[in-house]
């Protein structure tokens, strides 16, 4: 277990020699998430003054943008750390060390994990600054609302692995795009009553559509809705070990076809 | 006579790609602490059995085995003693030499990595390339920093791909007197795939001869040298190639 969370942290000291030789990198991890934020920090500026304040709860929107960076960040970090190895043509190198799969796993999760608290956490920052946003107001449910968004960004980012590993960087732009494809299901602006009734029971299969549906109670009623949140916990479940078996599946079949040492463009 | 288990093993060990045979049912045994070469034309299958024995391609057939273990179910613990370099896969490149080998060291849970880094820089003359970015060096002098990832762990085994493909003639001769020293030293084995038969011929205790997938012959370079009345091993390799060719041409087939 030593050796194994020994690998794990020379894949991290990897992950963050990256950043020390090119600072630039770090501009990337709070760029967009700030800039999302503020766009629709303004937006709730201006639709707070244009609306009766019943309508509309003061932090609803940067909350939403937040929890979804979370969401977003946790996918992306894991997957930019996969695409770096093959950017670089190092999986091979890797897959003849004694890095297990399920280390490299690890090592990934744990770089997204704190890729994810810098890139949002500054945001969240400049959002009290700019807006009195408070994070802490979402209580004990934030904590549990992040762990279920990571938990799900990295479901997602293994599958994304997954297929990167079998078609190569020709699928990059998954890496950036993937997950869009689930923002309008998650309701991470609205209720998901507002989408059709044909919709609606794809939506409650996400987890993180429980996650934004809490966030509203609690930020709308002051309430944290728990049975909402083992909804969120208990489809996780499945999502991560699906993602973990595509990854795991494709990683055997990069090892009969021969990929692994030809990743690249 | 009980003879010691070999330190590397391939037993019929075959891989197709696209219905396309690259390797055709080869076997063969490595002693410790012997060099063995695998020698070949390009598109031999000299990578493709390299890379079967060290567990990242998986063959259709047969079984490769490192240090007792077999490379398919248990391949972690024969890498953990093993190691691999080839010039066609040099280190990430944006990484300075000394990061790269402070990262491979600590996957290979090396003790004191900084303190080996610095010794294997010393061996291997690369003191002055240590925080250059990979990127920034020459061929010859990625594949100097390669061979010192190889050397990190104090491998039992060591796999080199083209070890001297792009150095100059003084350093491929330095850095096989080098490999020779190592082994000599540490009782390691040598698997090197080359096609450059001078430098097979010097290094190697035994070799393979591969062409299109198949083993043609194996033996160590004097006696099949003297086995075939030649002078050297290219010509030994040449007319091994020849024959070969010629039976899968058939009689009558003149083309």
């Amino acid at each position: 277990m030593k050796a194994s969370l020994g690998r794990i942290g020379a894949m991290m000291t990897r992950y963050t020699y990256l950043y020390l030789v090119s600072p630039i990198r770090i501009l990337e991890l709070v760029y967009w998430p700030t800039f999302n934020m503020l766009i629709w920090g303004f937006m709730q500026e201006y639709l707070n003054s244009a609306t009766h304040p019943a309508v509309f709860a003061a932090s609803y929107l940067v909350a939403a943008v937040l929890l979804w960076d979370v969401l977003f960040r946790s996918q992306l970090g894991l997957t930019l750390g996969f695409v770096e190895e093959m950017w670089a043509r190092n999986l091979g190198h890797l897959a003849v060390s004694p890095l297990r799969p399920l280390e490299f796993v690890g090592a990934l999760i744990a770089t997204s994990l704190v890729r994810t608290l810098i890139g949002v956490g500054g945001a969240g920052f400049l959002a009290t600054l700019f807006f009195g946003f408070n994070a802490l107001e979402l209580g004990v449910g934030l904590a549990l609302f992040f762990l279920n968004l990571v938990i799900m960004g990295w479901g997602v980012g293994l599958v994304v692995c997954a297929i990167l590993l079998r078609y190569g960087l020709a699928a990059e732009a998954l890496a950036w795009g993937a997950l869009f494809v689930l923002q309008p299901l998650c309701g991470v602006f609205y209720p998901v009553s507002i989408l059709p009734d044909w919709l609606e029971p794809i939506a409650r299969a996400l987890p993180a559509t429980h996650v934004f549906e809490g966030m509203r109670t609690v930020v709308q009623d002051g309430r944290l809705d728990t049975g909402l949140l083992a909804q969120a916990f208990l489809l996780n479940i499945p999502y991560a070990l699906a993602g973990l078996a595509a990854f795991l599946g494709s990683y055997a079949v990069a090892r009969r076809r021969g990929l692994l040492m030809s990743t690249g463009e | 006579m009980t003879s010691a288990p070999a330190a590397v093993e391939a037993r019929n060990l075959s891989k197709e790609f696209d219905g396309r045979t690259v390797v055709d049912r080869i076997s063969f045994a490595v002693p410790r602490g012997t060099t063995f070469g695998l020698l070949g034309a390009n598109g031999a299958g000299k990578t493709t059995t390299i890379l079967m024995l060290l567990g990242l391609l998986r063959p259709d057939h047969g079984e490769a085995r490192v240090l007792g273990h077999d490379m398919e179910h248990d391949r972690f613990r024969a890498l953990q003693r093993a190691n691999f370099s080839s010039p066609y896969v040099s280190l990430p490149h944006r990484l300075t030499a000394r990061q790269n080998l402070t990262v491979y060291g600590r996957l290979y849970g090396v003790a004191d990595v900084r303190r080996r880094i610095e010794h294997i820089a010393r061996e291997l003359r690369i003191e002055d390339l240590l925080d250059r970015p990979v990127g920034q060096m020459s061929a010859g002098q990625k594949t100097r920093v390669g061979i010192g990832k190889v050397l990190l762990n104090n491998p039992e085994v060591l796999f080199l791909d083209e070890p001297t493909a792009s150095l100059s003639p003084e350093s491929a001769t330095w850095l096989r007197s080098f490999l020779g020293r190592y082994r000599d030293s540490t009782r390691a084995t040598i698997v090197l795939a080359s096609h450059n038969m001078p430098e097979v011929e010097a290094m190697c205790d035994s070799v393979a001869f591969l062409q299109q997938g198949r083993l043609l012959e194996q033996g160590a370079p004097r006696e099949l040298i003297r086995r075939h009345g030649k002078q050297t091993l290219e010509q030994v390799f040449l007319e091994v190639a020849e024959a070969a060719s010629d039976q899968q041409r058939g009689p009558g087939d003149d083309a």
